[in-house]
């Protein structure tokens, strides 16, 4: 479902940030892509959501290939790929149900389907009872699980996590992570970019890549493979 | 969904109308110089086609033409493509003239034993004939014919005519296209300032999936209405400024209603112009 193939990524600036990157993420799968800060955790979710270009190499995803995708065909891969980033980006002079619905209508929802979704996706989300709240009314958990209720506003078929515990305690962080896994459970696959290695232990069940210096230089699914 | 784009853009015009004003404003007064260059150039136009209904060519006829050749030189001349119209006025008709429009000079021309005024051929063009080439192609061939004395047409008027006309043409063309581009400028960079505000919202609509075109729209319709104000703008000040002058300082004709419907759509399409711009430049640099 998701594919990297021998990916390059090289900046005018900073140099080469992905060498040689290759592993798949299978249907329903849940994956922590771990490593130090500048590793290139972020760079492969950005790739995968198409924000950037690889320099060298092929990312595939949910039936879309770098190689092949067309400017105009990244918003139809984008609402099957759930993205949750740190700092929430939420828009700050809109309530949660506010942010959940301009979601909706700008990727052309019917008016009528809006407002049931939205108070759906907050209910999942455990925040029906907040949605008149502006993001600055919410506790950081609570952003970051209104952020998840809207990359899940189109189904994806992969949600994308770039560190989404980084910005809150450990009361919220396993709240979300346990939201993740529920999300999980119901058929998404998760990427989940982290450098919390004590939540990568604790959670030994789910594969880890973890990237070095642009590299993989440990994938668990190949090690389990190993005889 | 559907009305989306227009409610953005009402949103971002209301979020921001001391600025929307200004980029109104701005285009409508580069848009009230164009206008107001467009009103002397309509009139001098006015004023020209009245000169050019008199451009005519006289043929003055030697005193010993014959009534043959003088109906040769009617058919001829008649038969020109040019040719509106070719009146013979005879050597009477000449002196009766003069001394009617000469009214000082009747007793010396009474005293006159011989009528020294000559016969002439007055020929009129067709209107979209009355340009200097086409007089001066007939008073050329005119002036062939052996019995034609002398042939009159105030070249240098019909010449003069046309410069003065060229060169309206030229600076009317020159500072519109001068203001068209300060225009574009300004709502360019109201454009810039409102994806720079809203550039959280724009970020968010790409992470969800929203399509360039749906992005795009409020902020083109932004600048459309702001092109639209700005030539509506236009519109009353240069109104505004022909009142004032027509009557007080000098007759003036108003602009036809096509040049006013053309020149405040001319405002929408800059705005939309300088939105697209803006957008080409800006909104790419979000992935």
């Amino acid at each position: 479902m998701i594919k990297l193939v021998n990916v390059y990524k090289e900046y005018p600036r900073s140099g080469l940030a992905l060498k040689n990157v290759s592993f798949h993420l299978a249907k329903g799968e849940l994956a922590f892509l771990t490593g130090p800060s500048g590793a290139g955790k972020s760079t492969v979710l950005r790739l995968i959501h198409m924000a950037e270009s690889p320099s060298d190499g092929e990312v595939r995803v949910s039936g879309f290939s770098s190689k092949r995708i067309k400017r105009r065909e990244i918003p139809k891969l984008r609402r099957r790929v759930g993205i949750i980033f740190q700092d929430f980006r939420l828009i700050r002079d809109r309530t949660a149900a506010e942010n959940l619905a301009f979601a909706l209508e700008v990727t052309g929802a019917k008016n009528s389907e809006v407002k049931g979704k939205v108070q759906r996706l907050l209910a999942q989300v455990g925040l029906a009872a907040r949605s008149g709240a502006y993001p600055d009314e919410l506790s950081g958990g609570e952003q970051q699980r209104v952020t998840i209720a809207r990359a899940l506003i189109h189904e994806p078929v992969v949600l994308l996590a770039d560190e989404p515990m980084g910005n809150l305690d450990e009361r919220a962080s396993r709240g979300i992570f346990d939201l993740v896994r529920d999300i999980n459970a119901a058929g998404t696959a998760v990427l989940m970019a982290t450098h919390d290695l004590e939540l990568v232990r604790r959670y030994s069940q789910y594969r880890v890549i973890e990237l070095s210096t642009g590299g993989v230089v440990f994938d668990s699914r190949e090690a389990d493979e190993v005889p | 969904m559907k009305f989306h784009s227009v409610r953005e853009a009402l949103a971002a015009l209301q979020r921001a109308p001391g600025l929307a004003l200004l980029s109104a404003t701005s285009i409508g007064l580069s848009l009230f110089v164009i206008g107001s260059f467009a009103v002397v150039t309509y009139n001098v136009e006015v004023a020209l086609r009245a000169i050019e209904r008199r451009v005519e060519i006289v043929a003055y006829l030697r005193d010993d033409i014959t009534a043959a050749q003088l109906e040769v030189l009617q058919s001829d001349v008649r038969s020109f493509p040019e040719v509106d119209s070719a009146l013979h006025v005879s050597k009477f008709e000449a002196m009766r003239s003069a001394m009617q429009q000469l009214d000082e000079f009747r007793d010396v021309f009474s005293d006159l034993e011989l009528n020294p005024l000559p016969a002439s051929l007055e020929v009129q063009l067709r209107p979209e004939f009355r340009n200097p080439q086409s007089v001066r192609r007939v008073a050329d061939l005119i002036a062939l014919y052996p019995f034609v004395e002398d042939v009159r047409y105030g070249r240098e008027w019909v010449d003069k005519i046309y410069q003065l006309r060229r060169l309206g043409g030229a600076v009317a063309t020159i500072l519109g296209f001068a203001f068209a581009v300060v225009a574009i400028i300004i709502i360019g960079t109201t454009v810039r300032m409102a994806v720079l505000a809203r550039r959280d919202e724009i970020a968010v609509m790409r992470l969800v999936g929203a399509t360039d075109g749906f992005i795009r729209r409020p902020f083109l319709l932004e600048g459309l209405i702001t092109g639209l104000v700005g030539g509506l703008l236009a519109l009353l000040l240069t109104y505004g400024a022909y009142a004032a002058i027509d009557g007080t300082l000098i007759d003036l004709e108003w602009l036809p209603p096509l040049w006013t419907a053309c020149g405040t759509l001319a405002g929408g399409l800059l705005g939309l112009l300088a939105s697209g711009l803006a957008l080409k430049r800006h909104l790419m640099s979000y992935a």
